[in-house]
């Protein structure tokens, strides 16, 4: 029912596309038997496409199911339903050994540099380990090491020691050295920088970058800080509550954004510019995240919705109420998944 | 050390010369280096720094919060008294009362077994010869100050009932009930999503100019503290490297750190192509070398810099920075200063070539 | 309250020089490129208590094998001596039949540790896999194999080993394979839980994002980051295989005449406790020895093997 992130840039090929992903999680009771009792609706009817080379944008709050798209467009855990193609490949239908074997062309890179690694590895080993699983190390794998130790600046002398020996930035730089030793086409970064503090977390945005331009990879970047993926991203899919809500490209999202979740997203967070922050026109919504296990009907942004609050009569409201918005283009330019949609600057 | 400006009767809080360190095997983990500063009546000051730099264990050696096993030199004059004078019981009149603090995690601050609305009330009642039932009854109008939805309700929840973003604003509640002279908050929103955030930072603002109290804003958050702070110190390696009016320091920095981290930050308004990032990592507060904490990471590091450690000096109206070569920051952009390149490009074509040979 | 930090900052300061453009000052160690396995050697030979208790250990291994050969009594060797407390000519002293007892120590030590060794390797290398794999794949899996476990454990040890080592009994190996064949159940509730815990771990999923197999998940990082909880109860088993070995030979289901083991021989002195106290003491002080520098072992190993633990860095 929903489109997907929109067209691709012209000309290049699709790399990874995902279709209509549902992800549900069983919520057991207490008790002896742990019976299920309901059901987290993590991912629900999520589609998009990534090309490659390209930077796809993934953001929201926390618990909005991004990390759990992630996984499943990665098929770590199988899709409640739904569809991924990676290439021409349909992974959600692929054995386990074969997967396996496709894992060499996309990689996961996590939030937490620490938790990880492997806590007895050393470093060198830790780079080493995608080499040795798919049989490459054996052809000079010690001086690929030594290499992608370079290129994310570190120093190869240091391959022996253990990861509790570095600091955040430069764990996060052993999990992208990790990632790309097999020269993998889709790195999946899961809140790359969201744990390092901002002067590291600069290095670690412009590795990335270089690595894209010099490798022509693509990236599924998942972070809950608008900033970062406008930075880095050329298209952005916004998650409210296991959907997308608005997506298309970062200019556009940032210059014209439709719907009134990605407009409460741009006004909260504080520019770091004391003029025009305290300038700003500001949209706020009140209230905390509804639970997954139990999602609002129809518009599942409208308990917090400022537009449902202040602006639409009671017959419109009804329409928020009762009927799911799709994910279309509404004449802004891009889809958005609100009834009411309407672009407006807010920097 | 350079002298600290001279308080004047605005001042309520004073702190000069403070020195914190912890004993470690490795040798004194020297957290706070002679720290100076006055916090003004009513203002907000902002501090900012990276992780470890000694934010917190500044604003805890006020709260007198810090382990018994720091060793904690210096002044901190408040009312009149020095702090680090008062005896526990001293102390506990005025911490939470006159000087209240607001965590990271509201948890630290708030009792699961009672509900908030009493807890608020015993801090009201604290302060005002009232009954219990106006006790709560203010507090349900300190819950709607702070933008709780349905107070009447939510007086006679239970901490665990409140998702953290509620839970934080009850603790504002709480520390505006006490009607303090001083709030510091540190990190009070860096637990909760952006939306809660722009919540929270309202509550906040609300509580501060409701009770005039000044307050001292910790936070890793450049962004928050643009829009909240009158006044920002920027903190490195447990020492104020620069000092100023928000707008001193976010448009004419002069300490290359500042200066750097500024141009780490992706901006929201603009696109920007590449980010400087300052190379390296902050210094370890364990056997510091002598001079600049800052020179093994600093483009304008010159001998001197490694041979003696750079005072806060007056750079401006009320504006102050420790560096050797604050002339030259003035006006310069961080790319102009600092590298933006990352990759070693010859290791990665290396590895690209070893890779395609492979292939 | 802050988290102390201080083991990522300390290392912070070694870190500046990592990267490029960080100001040419190396204020940092240089330290040449080892292997894990030097590593985890490294550690362990600093481990004080560990290296005292292994050399003492190896002595009393030595003593046990290529002293006794030398002995000029053989186990079992009846001398004209009957009763006499420790001397030149019998440093451990003889039994009532004569039987030199320190030929009769160090015949028993070596079937002891025999016995100990066996089974702290085969109980420890099922009862690994067995709880590893079980904790891994849980589910049902999970439940079978617990149960199975469980069923091993409720059963009354002593009683069953008896039984066993009446029908199957004499030689030490089928003791010791008695004995392992129920502590393999012991070890598999702790490796099961230790790997339970493992599982949720981060770098579990990392491994299998890279596109590793079950196998190697359970052998390169579940077994290596369990080996930790499970070197110490190892430790522990081997004392407590030297216990029911005892208890079996006093009660008469154990090593058997002409045979001996130090159980053997502590349960043959308890009757002659006040008149020949030699005869208790010395295997007593053998098995005592012997379970404290495993002990010791255990823990230098443990400490190796865990790059966190260690306080040796440089
Ligand atoms: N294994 C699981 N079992 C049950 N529920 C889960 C599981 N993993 C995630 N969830 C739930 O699914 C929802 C989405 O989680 P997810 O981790 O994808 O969110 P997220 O957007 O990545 O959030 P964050 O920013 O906090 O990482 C949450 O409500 C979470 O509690
Ligand atoms: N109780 C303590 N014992 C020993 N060292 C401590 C203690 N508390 C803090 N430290 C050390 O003091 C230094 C400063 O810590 P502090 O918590 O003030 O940093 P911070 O700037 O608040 O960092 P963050 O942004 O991570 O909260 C750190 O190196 C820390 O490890
Ligand atoms: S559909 Fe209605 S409730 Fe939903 S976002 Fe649009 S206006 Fe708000
Ligand atoms: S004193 Fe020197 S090293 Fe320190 S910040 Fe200034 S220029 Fe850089
Ligand atoms: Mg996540
Ligand atoms: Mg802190």
């Amino acid at each position: 029912m929903s489109t997907t992130t929109g067209p691709t840039a012209a000309g290049t090929r699709t790399l990874l596309s995902a279709r209509n992903l549902v992800k549900h999680f069983p919520v057991r009771g207490g008790g002896l038997l742990r019976r299920t009792v309901g059901e987290v609706h993590a991912v629900c009817d999520v589609s998009f496409e990534l090309a490659e080379g390209e930077t796809l944008g993934l953001v929201g709050e926390s618990g909005c199911g991004k990390s759990t798209t992630a996984r499943v467009a990665l098929n770590l855990i199988p899709a409640t339903s739904g569809e991924v193609r990676f290439g021409d490949r349909e992974l959600t239908s692929t054995s386990a050994k074969d997967m396996r074997a496709l894992r060499r062309e996309m990689q996961l890179v996590f939030q937490d540099p620490y938790a990880s690694l492997d806590p007895r590895m050393p470093v060198s080993e830790l780079i080493a380990e995608p080499l040795r699983i798919h049989g490459l190390y054996d052809a000079g794998g010690r001086q690929q090491v030594r290499d992608l130790m370079k290129t994310v600046g570190l120093k190869p002398e240091h391959g022996n020691r253990y990861p509790h020996e570095f600091s955040g930035g430069q764990r996060q730089r052993i999990g992208i050295a990790r990632a790309l030793a097999l020269r993998p086409k889709l790195l999946v970064l899961d809140e790359p920088v969201s744990a390092l503090d901002v002067s590291i977390q600069a290095g670690v945005l412009n590795l990335l970058q270089e690595l894209q331009a010099e490798l022509g990879l693509s990236y599924l970047f998942v972070s809950h800080d608008l900033s970062v993926v406008r930075h880095i991203a050329d298209r952005i899919a916004v998650m409210y509550l296991g959907k997308i809500v608005e997506t298309g490209p970062a200019e556009q999202l940032f210059n014209a954004p439709a719907h009134p979740y990605t407009h409460a997203l741009i006004s909260a967070i504080p520019l770091p510019d004391p003029r025009r922050e305290r300038a700003r026109e500001r949209i706020t919504v009140v209230g905390d995240l509804p639970s997954p296990a139990n999602p609002p009907s129809g518009c599942r942004f409208r308990t917090r919705c400022p537009k449902f609050a202040a602006e639409l009569s009671a017959s419109q409201q009804s329409r928020c109420t009762d009927e799911e918005p799709e994910l279309s283009d509404r004449g802004t330019g891009h889809p958005v998944a609100c009834h009411f949609a309407e672009a407006r600057s807010l920097l | 050390m350079s002298p600290a400006p001279s308080p004047t009767t605005d001042t309520v809080l004073e702190v000069s010369g403070l020195n914190v360190s912890f004993p470690s095997s490795d040798g004194a983990v020297r957290a706070v280096r002679g720290v100076d500063y006055a916090l003004r009546r009513g203002e907000i000051l902002g501090i900012v720094g990276e992780s470890g730099s000694g934010k917190s264990v500044t604003s805890m050696a006020v709260m007198g919060l810090l382990p018994n096993t720091a060793q904690i030199t210096g002044s901190i004059t408040f009312d009149g008294q020095d702090l680090l004078t008062l005896s526990e019981q001293q102390l506990n009149g005025i911490r939470g009362d006159r000087i209240a603090m607001i965590f990271q995690d509201p948890m630290t601050s708030l009792n699961p077994v009672y509900t908030v609305g009493a807890q608020i009330a015993e801090a009201v009642r604290a302060h005002r010869d009232v009954t219990k039932a106006q006790a709560l009854e203010r507090a349900v109008e300190l819950l709607r100050t702070v933008r709780i939805p349905n107070p009447e309700q939510r007086v006679s929840s239970y901490p665990h009932e409140l998702s953290g973003g509620m839970r934080q604003r009850v603790v504002i509640a709480i520390a505006m009930a006490n009607d303090p002279d001083v709030i510091i908050a540190d990190e009070p929103t860096t637990a909760l999503d952006v939306t809660v955030q722009a919540q929270i930072l309202d509550a906040l603002k609300a509580a501060q100019q409701e009770t005039g109290a000044a307050m001292v804003l910790i936070t890793h958050d450049l962004g928050v503290i643009a829009g909240q702070a009158d006044r920002v110190m920027v903190m490195y390696a447990g020492k104020l490297v620069e000092v100023g009016s928000v707008e001193d320091i976010f448009y004419t920095p002069r300490m290359p750190y500042t200066l750097g981290l500024l141009g780490s930050l992706p901006r929201l308004d603009q696109q920007s192509e590449r980010l400087t990032p300052i190379p390296g990592s902050p210094p370890s507060v364990v056997n510091m070398p002598p001079g600049c904490p800052f020179s093994p990471r600093c483009p304008l590091s010159t001998p001197e810099c490694d041979d003696t450690e750079p005072v806060l000096e007056s750079v401006g109206t009320d504006h102050r920075a420790a560096c050797h070569h604050s002339s030259e920051v003035s006006g310069a952009r961080p790319d102009e200063v600092f590298d933006t390149a990352t990759v070693d490009a010859d290791a990665l074509g290396e590895f690209v070539q070893a890779a395609e040979g492979q292939a | 309250m802050p988290e102390p930090r201080t083991s990522t900052t300390l290392t912070d300061q070694a870190q500046l020089a990592q990267t490029p453009g960080a100001a040419p000052v190396d204020r940092e160690f240089t330290v040449a490129e080892r292997s894990q396995t030097q590593l985890v050697f490294r550690r362990f030979l600093q481990h004080r208590a560990a290296m005292i208790s292994l050399v003492v250990l190896v002595l009393l291994v030595l003593l046990a094998y290529v002293g006794g050969a030398l002995w000029k009594y053989d186990v079992g060797e009846i001398t004209p001596d009957n009763s006499v407390p420790p001397s030149l000519d019998h440093p451990f002293g003889t039994d009532a039949v004569g039987k030199d007892q320190l030929a009769q120590v160090l015949g028993g030590t070596r079937i002891s540790l025999q016995v100990s060794v066996v089974v702290t390797l085969f109980a420890t290398a099922i009862g690994t896999l067995w709880g590893s794999i079980a904790g891994f794949f849980g589910g049902r899996i999970d439940t079978v194999m617990m149960r199975i476990a469980d069923l091993v454990l409720t059963l009354p040890l002593v009683a069953v080993a008896a039984m066993l080592g009446h029908n199957f009994g004499g030689t030490w190996y089928l003791i010791a394979f008695v004995i392992a064949g129920l502590y393999w159940a012991y070890v598999s509730r702790v490796a099961r839980g230790v790997v339970l815990s493992l599982r949720e771990k981060e770098y579990i999923e990392a491994a299998r994002a890279l596109g590793a197999t079950n196998t190697r998940i359970i052998l390169r990082h579940l077994v290596p980051n369990a080996l930790g909880s499970i070197l110490v109860n190892l430790t522990i088993l081997v004392a407590l295989a030297i216990l029911l070995e005892t208890a079996l030979s006093y009660l008469g289901f154990g090593v058997q005449n002409p045979d001996t083991s130090l159980g053997l021989l502590v349960s043959e002195a308890q009757t002659a406790l006040t008149t020949r106290p030699w005869l208790f003491y010395f295997p007593g002080l053998f098995i005592i020895i012997i379970a404290l520098t495993i002990n010791f072992i255990g823990d230098g190993l443990r400490d190796a093997f865990d790059p966190q633990q260690t306080k040796v860095r440089q």
